[in-house]
């Protein structure tokens, strides 16, 4: 057994939210200056420029680089030889969300109740922990700051077994059409297929995390991915939803077996401050 | 080139406007978004008296990051507008003329801006750090109990903007993917 104290996590944690609100990471940069060069309207063009301006000025002045800070998400796996001490792994994480978005002067968006009052809790917990336990003696966490634009813009659907290619397709492009401005273009499309209806939801979302560029290891997958991308792009809703040829920068999907009565689809629209970051403890 | 506005605006102003020209807006705008719009139809409902005076205002959808040291406003880019539909034609009536966030306006905000003579304003989503460089002041004027959601006023310098919608309900988002194609 490897010990590792709560505070190691809580100094982790607060680290990880400061700098992935900060910092956008290199593959998206990257996606972004190559979307620049290919969009073909001036308008798109000079979003894109402004949209590469401010990611640059965050990084700069160590600045968040949207006011919307976020939900602070995390994935993080447990290796199964770790003992936590000194406090819980919760507490241990949303102690960091709490330190991370004081000391960074991020936006604090929880609100307590989601109907009732909405009174603002005011350090921007609880944080959304997805857990799960893997071989080994360390912990990996993964934040991936993720904010109300785009996330109001995502859907599911439970479409028929036997929907298809072209079904789950379908939804995916309806899904970002209507979207229009409000997810905050270009995106990152992240498509979940298969399992019940919250596991499809989960790797919708494990699927922004994946690095643009690269693609599924089947083949197939992989293939619809490129076609939905090429798809998506000839909707024509640009940069900021103001007409362009690059609406996307990626699709990427995850699948997971399904029942076979079944066919789930979600899809989590990703804004282009595309953050996520990782550590290893 | 952009066209300079100068806040709060007047009809002469926002009559040569089109969609898809290029703004810089300079003076005081205000900062309200879902919290606060609930809390001004409330209180118009109510028949109470707002904590500002709307005629001729420019609202930005927005809630800022807290400042750091040194700085006028943290990071400040536009909130989805749509949510903000329902309470906007009441808004409008009051004399409100400008309005600037991101996205899509129903039917409803289009036909009373066209009513009301008034313009929509479209900033970067997600360009929160480049725009909060064009506030030099930010206050909060009410319901500080909101904390980021608080309604604030704010001194700007060639704040950036395209109209997206103007006072003769031309909608740029609607002619986007059209005019793209």
């Amino acid at each position: 057994m490897r010990e590792i104290t709560a505070e190691q996590i809580t100094a982790v944690v607060e680290r990880l939210c400061i700098d992935s609100n900060y910092y956008l990471p290199q593959d998206v940069l990257q996606a972004l200056q190559e979307a620049r060069a290919r969009e073909t309207t001036l308008l798109g063009r000079d979003i894109l420029d402004d949209v590469l301006k401010n990611a640059e000025l965050a990084r700069t002045f160590d600045l968040p680089i949207c006011q919307d800070t976020g939900l602070a998400v995390f994935f993080v796996e447990v290796g199964q030889e770790v003992h936590i001490v000194n406090g819980g792994l919760n507490e241990a994480i949303d102690e960091g969300v709490r330190c991370g978005y004081k000391n960074g002067y991020l936006r604090k968006s929880t609100v307590a109740d989601p109907f009732l009052q909405r009174i603002n809790i005011g350090d921007n917990t609880p944080a959304i922990i997805h857990l799960s336990i893997v071989p080994g003696d360390k912990i990996k966490l993964t934040i991936a700051p993720k904010g109300g634009g785009s996330e109001n813009m995502s859907a599911l659907a439970m479409l028929m077994p036997n929907a298809g290619i072209c079904g789950m397709k379908s939804f995916v492009k309806q899904t970002v059409q209507q979207s229009g401005a409000n997810a905050c273009p270009p995106l990152i499309v992240g498509v979940g297929v298969g399992g019940t209806m919250e596991m499809a939801a989960l790797i919708a979302k494990k699927a922004l995390l994946r690095t643009i560029g690269q693609s599924h290891n089947n083949p197939q997958v992989a293939a619809v991915e490129q076609e939905l991308l090429a798809e998506i792009n000839d909707l024509g809703l640009g940069p900021q939803g103001l007409g362009g040829s690059i609406t996307a920068l990626a699709v990427h999907i995850e699948t997971f077996p399904a029942h076979f009565a079944s066919m789930p689809v979600a899809v989590n629209l990703q804004c282009h401050v595309a953050r996520h970051k990782e550590a290893l403890i | 080139m952009s066209i300079v506005l100068q806040a709060p605006l007047t009809d002469a102003a926002i009559h040569p406007l089109r969609a898809g020209d290029k703004v810089k807006i300079n003076g005081v705008i205000y900062a309200a978004r879902d919290a606060v719009h609930k809390k001004l139809a409330q209180l118009l409902q109510a028949g109470e008296q707002l904590p500002l005076k709307l005629a001729g205002q420019i609202v930005y959808y927005a809630g800022p990051c807290p400042a750091k040291p040194g700085r006028a406003v943290g990071s400040i880019g536009p909130t989805t507008s749509g949510r903000m539909d329902i309470y906007t034609p009441a808004l409008l009536e009051q004399g409100l003329k400008g309005m600037i966030g991101k996205g899509q306006r129903s039917v409803e905000v289009i036909d009373s801006m066209k009513k009301n003579k008034a313009v929509y304003f479209a900033a970067i989503g997600g360009a929160g750090a480049l725009l909060a460089t064009s506030v030099s002041e930010a206050t909060i004027i009410a319901f500080p109990e909101l904390g980021a959601e608080a309604l604030y006023r704010l001194m700007v310098q060639d704040f950036p903007a395209i109209v997206a919608i103007d006072s003769r309900g031309n909608d740029l988002y609607k002619n986007a993917s059209l005019n793209y194609k």
